[in-house]
C-alpha cells in the first residue's frame, strides 16, 4: 500500500482540461464558427448578400426571437421549458390594439400590455414553481389560454390604426447604419442576462437548479422564487416581442406570431442548451438565433423556398443534439489512439490499480 | 409490517373502497373491485363533463345531437384527433412526446392525394396501407434517433416536425389537393355512415379499442407503463425498452399516418397548413384524458374522451351563446384544471399510502 501514498496530491487542475481548452473547444464556439462560415460564404457567393437592405430585414426578422430567446435559455438551463411565449406575445398585441383603438395613446397601451406579459408569467411561475406542476404540460394548457384571449377578444379583425410615429420607430434604423432600432433595447436586455446569468448568484442557482434542484435547494438556493422570476422575465420580454411585432407589421391580430414558441425553442437548443438543463450559455444561444436567420436569408435570396429553409434548421437541431452521442459511440468502437488518452497523469486511476 | 400480523387493522368495515382499492385491491371482491375502479376514474369524471356539455348544448339548442347532421358531426369530427391522441398517449406513457405527428399527418395526407392523382383507379386499401406505411417509417425514424441517440424525444420531434413539414412543403410545391382529384367513393368514406356511425369513426374506435386493450393486457402494454415509470428500473430490470420504445413511436406515426389519409378522406382537399399545430391538440388531449406528463400512467381510453371533448367544446361553444372565438381559452383552462386536479389527487393517494403504512 505505500504506492498509494506516493501518489502527488489530487489537486483540482491536474483533472481539468487547460483553460484555452476549455473556452475554445465549446458546443458554443462551434456555433458560432459556423454561423461565421455561413455569413462568410453568403457574403462571398449569395447575390445582394451584402445589400443594404438585407442586414436590416434580417434584423428585424429575428428581433422577436433573439428577445424571446434570452428568457427561454434561463427557463431551459433550469430544466423547465415555457412553451407559452408566443400566445403571451400575441396577447399583447392584441391589448396593444384594443387599448390604442379604444383612445389610449401607444406608450401607454404598451405598458399595459406589458403588465398583462407580466401576469401571465406569473400565473405559469406560480403553478410551475410553487404547484409544482410540470412546466410542459402548465404551458400548454396557458398557450391556449392566453393566445384563446387574444382571439376571443379581437376575433378574426385586425386592428391596424397605429400612429405613423411609432411605426416609423419600430421599423426605423439606428441613424444612417443599417442596423434596426430595435437592437438598443435588445442590446441592453441581451447586456443584463449575460450578467444575469453568467456573473451573477441568481444564475449560478440557475446552472443548479438545472443540474439538481433538491441539491440547489440544500446549498441555499431558493428554487421557487428563481423559477418564478424566470417566468416572469419571459412574461415580460414576450410581451415586448409582441409590442415590436405588432408595430413593425402595424397590425394587431389574435393570430400574430402564432407557431414562434417551438422557433425559439429551436434556436435556444440549437444553441447549445441542454434540454435536461444545467447547460448551456447565452453567446451559443445568440449564435444560434443568428444562423437560423442568416441561413433563411441567404436561402430566400437564392431563391430557395422556406420549405428548405425548414428542413435545414431541423435536421441541424436534430444533428446537434445526436452528435455527441454518435462520436461518443464511434469512439467508443474504434481501436484507442494513443492520444486519446490524456497527455497528462492520471494519479486517480494509477492509486487505484496500485490498491488492487 | 410481515405477512404473518395477524392483526391487521381496518379489514374492510372501517376502510372505504376506495382506499381498500388502493391499499390491498385484493381484499375486494372482483366485482366490486372493478366497479370501484371505474367510478374513481379519471376517465369517468372526463366523460361526465363530457357528458355535461352535450346535455348543457343539447338543451339550448335541440339540433346539436338530435338532428342527423348533429349527430354525425359530434361522432365525425373528433375520429381523426382520436387516433392522434391515441398514439400521442402511448408515447407520453413511456415519458415521451411526439411533436411531429402533425407533420407526418400532412405528409400522408398529401402523399393520398398524390397517389389517386398518379393511378386513379388504385384501390383505398393499398392507399390506406401506404400511409400506414409511411407513417409508421417516419415514426421509425422518431424512435431510432430517441432510442438509439439517447437524446430527449422533445428535440427530436421538434426536429422532425420541422424537416417533415419541409419536406411536405418541397414535395408538394404549389400544388393542392382538391376534392376533383380524388375518387368518388374516397370521398364518400369521408361522411358514410353505416347505422348512424360514420365509417371514420368506427375506424378510430377500433384502432382505440385494439390499443386500450394491448396497454391493459399484454406484456408489451404493461411494460410501456413500466418504463414510463422509471426508464432507469425498467433497463435495471432488463425490459427491451429501446425496442418497446421503437413500437411506440412507430404507433404514433402510423396512427398519424392513417389520420392524415382520413383527413383527405373528410375534408377533400389538402393545403400546406394541413394537420400544424395539431400535435399540441393530441398532447392536450392526452393530457386533459389523465395522461401524466412524466409517463407511466394513464389510459388511452381517457385520451380519446379528451379529444372528443375538445372537439365537442369547440361546436358547443356557439349553441351556448359563447363566440368560438373562445374555444381555446376555455380548453386551455381545462388543460391547467386537469393537472391541478391530478396533483391534488397524487397527494391524496400518497397520503392515504402513508397512512396505511403507519398504521400496519
Amino acid at each position: 500500500m505505500s504506492t498509494a501514498t506516493a501518489t502527488p496530491a489530487r489537486t483540482y487542475s491536474s483533472y481539468s482540461a487547460p483553460l484555452w481548452k476549455r473556452w475554445l473547444v465549446t458546443r458554443e464556439t462551434a456555433v458560432i464558427v459556423l454561423t461565421a462560415a455561413v455569413i462568410l460564404y453568403s457574403l462571398a457567393n449569395v447575390p445582394n448578400f451584402d445589400g443594404p437592405l438585407t442586414l436590416k430585414f434580417l434584423l428585424q426578422d429575428i428581433a422577436p426571437i433573439l428577445l424571446i430567446a434570452l428568457p427561454m435559455t434561463l427557463v431551459i438551463i433550469t430544466g423547465e421549458i415555457d412553451l407559452s411565449v408566443a400566445s403571451i406575445m400575441g396577447l399583447s398585441s392584441v391589448l396593444l390594439g384594443v387599448l390604442h383603438d379604444a383612445g389610449m395613446s401607444v406608450p401607454a397601451a404598451a405598458l399595459l400590455a406589458l403588465l398583462a406579459g407580466l401576469v401571465c408569467g406569473a400565473l405559469n411561475g406560480f403553478l410551475i414553481a410553487y404547484v409544482g406542476l410540470p412546466s410542459l404540460a402548465v404551458t400548454i394548457g396557458t398557450l391556449a389560454l392566453f393566445r384563446g384571449i387574444a382571439v376571443g377578444l379581437l376575433g378574426t379583425t385586425a386592428i391596424t390604426d397605429f400612429t405613423e410615429k411609432w411605426a416609423d420607430l419600430a421599423t426605423g434604423t439606428i441613424g444612417d447604419s443599417r442596423i434596426p432600432l430595435v437592437m438598443i433595447p435588445f442590446a441592453v436586455l441581451a447586456v443584463g442576462f449575460v450578467v444575469l446569468l453568467h456573473f451573477s448568484t441568481f444564475g449560478r442557482g440557475v446552472y443548479e437548479i438545472g443540474l439538481n434542484d433538491e441539491a440547489a435547494h440544500f446549498t441555499g438556493v431558493n428554487v421557487a422564487r428563481t423559477k418564478m422570476v424566470l417566468f416572469l422575465l419571459s412574461g415580460v420580454v414576450s410581451a415586448l416581442a409582441g409590442i415590436y411585432f405588432t408595430l413593425r407589421y402595424g397590425s394587431a391580430r389574435g393570430d400574430n406570431a402564432t407557431g414562434y414558441e417551438l422557433q425559439v425553442i429551436a434556436a435556444v437548443l440549437l444553441g447549445g442548451v441542454s434540454i435536461f438543463g444545467g447547460r448551456g450559455r447565452l453567446h451559443g444561444v445568440l449564435a444560434g438565433v443568428v444562423l437560423i436567420g442568416v441561413l433563411s436569408s441567404a436561402l430566400r435570396l437564392e431563391s430557395v423556398t422556406v420549405n428548405v429553409t425548414n428542413i435545414i434548421v431541423g435536421l441541424l437541431l436534430v444533428a446537434s443534439v445526436i452528435l455527441p452521442s454518435v462520436l461518443g459511440w464511434a469512439g467508443s468502437r474504434l481501436p484507442r489512439k494513443a492520444s486519446a488518452a490524456p497527455a497528462g497523469p492520471r494519479p486517480d486511476k494509477d492509486a487505484a490499480t496500485a490498491d488492487v | 409490517m410481515s405477512h404473518t400480523d395477524i392483526e391487521r387493522p381496518g379489514t374492510s368495515a372501517d376502510v372505504s373502497a376506495g382506499e381498500a382499492l388502493l391499499v390491498e385491491p385484493s381484499r375486494l371482491s372482483p366485482t366490486r373491485r372493478a366497479l370501484t375502479t371505474v367510478l374513481r376514474s379519471r376517465e369517468l369524471s372526463i366523460f361526465l363533463v363530457l357528458v355535461a356539455v352535450v346535455v348543457l348544448a343539447t338543451t339550448k339548442n335541440n339540433s346539436f345531437l338530435f338532428s342527423a347532421d348533429g349527430w354525425r358531426n359530434f361522432l365525425l369530427n373528433p375520429s381523426i384527433l382520436l387516433l392522434l391522441a391515441v398514439g400521442q398517449a402511448v408515447v407520453i406513457i413511456t415519458r415521451n412526446v411526439d411533436l411531429s405527428v402533425g407533420s407526418t399527418m400532412a405528409l400522408t395526407a398529401y402523399l393520398t392525394g398524390r397517389l389517386f392523382i398518379e393511378q386513379p383507379n388504385l384501390p383505398i386499401v393499398v392507399v390506406l396501407a401506404a400511409c400506414l406505411l409511411m407513417g409508421a417509417v417516419l415514426g421509425l425514424v422518431n424512435g431510432v434517433l430517441v432510442a438509439y441517440g439517447k437524446v430527449p424525444a422533445l428535440v427530436i420531434t421538434l426536429g422532425t416536425l420541422y424537416i417533415y413539414r419541409g419536406i411536405m412543403l418541397t414535395w408538394a410545391g404549389s400544388d393542392r389537393i382538391n376534392a376533383g382529384d380524388l375518387p368518388r367513393e374516397f370521398l364518400s368514406l369521408g361522411t358514410k355512415t353505416v347505422v348512424g356511425v360514420p365509417v371514420l369513426t368506427i375506424i378510430a374506435v377500433v384502432v382505440l379499442a385494439v390499443v386500450g386493450y394491448y396497454l391493459h393486457t399484454a406484456r408489451g402494454g404493461r411494460e410501456l407503463y413500466a418504463i414510463g415509470s422509471d426508464p432507469d428500473a425498467a433497463v435495471l430490470y432488463g425490459l427491451p425498452v429501446r425496442r418497446r420504445l421503437l413500437a411506440a413511436f412507430v404507433l404514433s406515426g402510423a396512427l398519424a399516418g392513417l389520420a392524415g389519409a382520413l383527413y383527405t378522406a373528410r375534408y377533400g382537399t389538402v393545403s400546406s397548413s394541413v394537420g400544424s399545430g395539431i400535435e399540441l391538440q393530441a398532447v392536450a388531449a392526452a393530457v386533459i384524458g389523465g395522461i401524466a406528463i412524466f409517463g407511466g400512467s394513464g389510459t388511452v381510453w381517457g385520451a380519446a374522451i379528451g379529444a372528443f371533448l375538445l372537439i365537442t367544446i369547440n361546436r358547443a361553444l356557439p349553441s351556448l351563446g359563447i363566440e368560438d372565438f373562445w374555444q381555446r381559452a376555455v380548453v386551455g383552462v381545462l388543460i391547467l384544471g386537469a393537472i391541478v386536479l391530478d396533483r391534488i389527487l397524487a397527494r391524496r393517494q400518497a397520503r392515504k399510502l402513508a397512512e396505511s403504512r403507519d398504521h400496519a
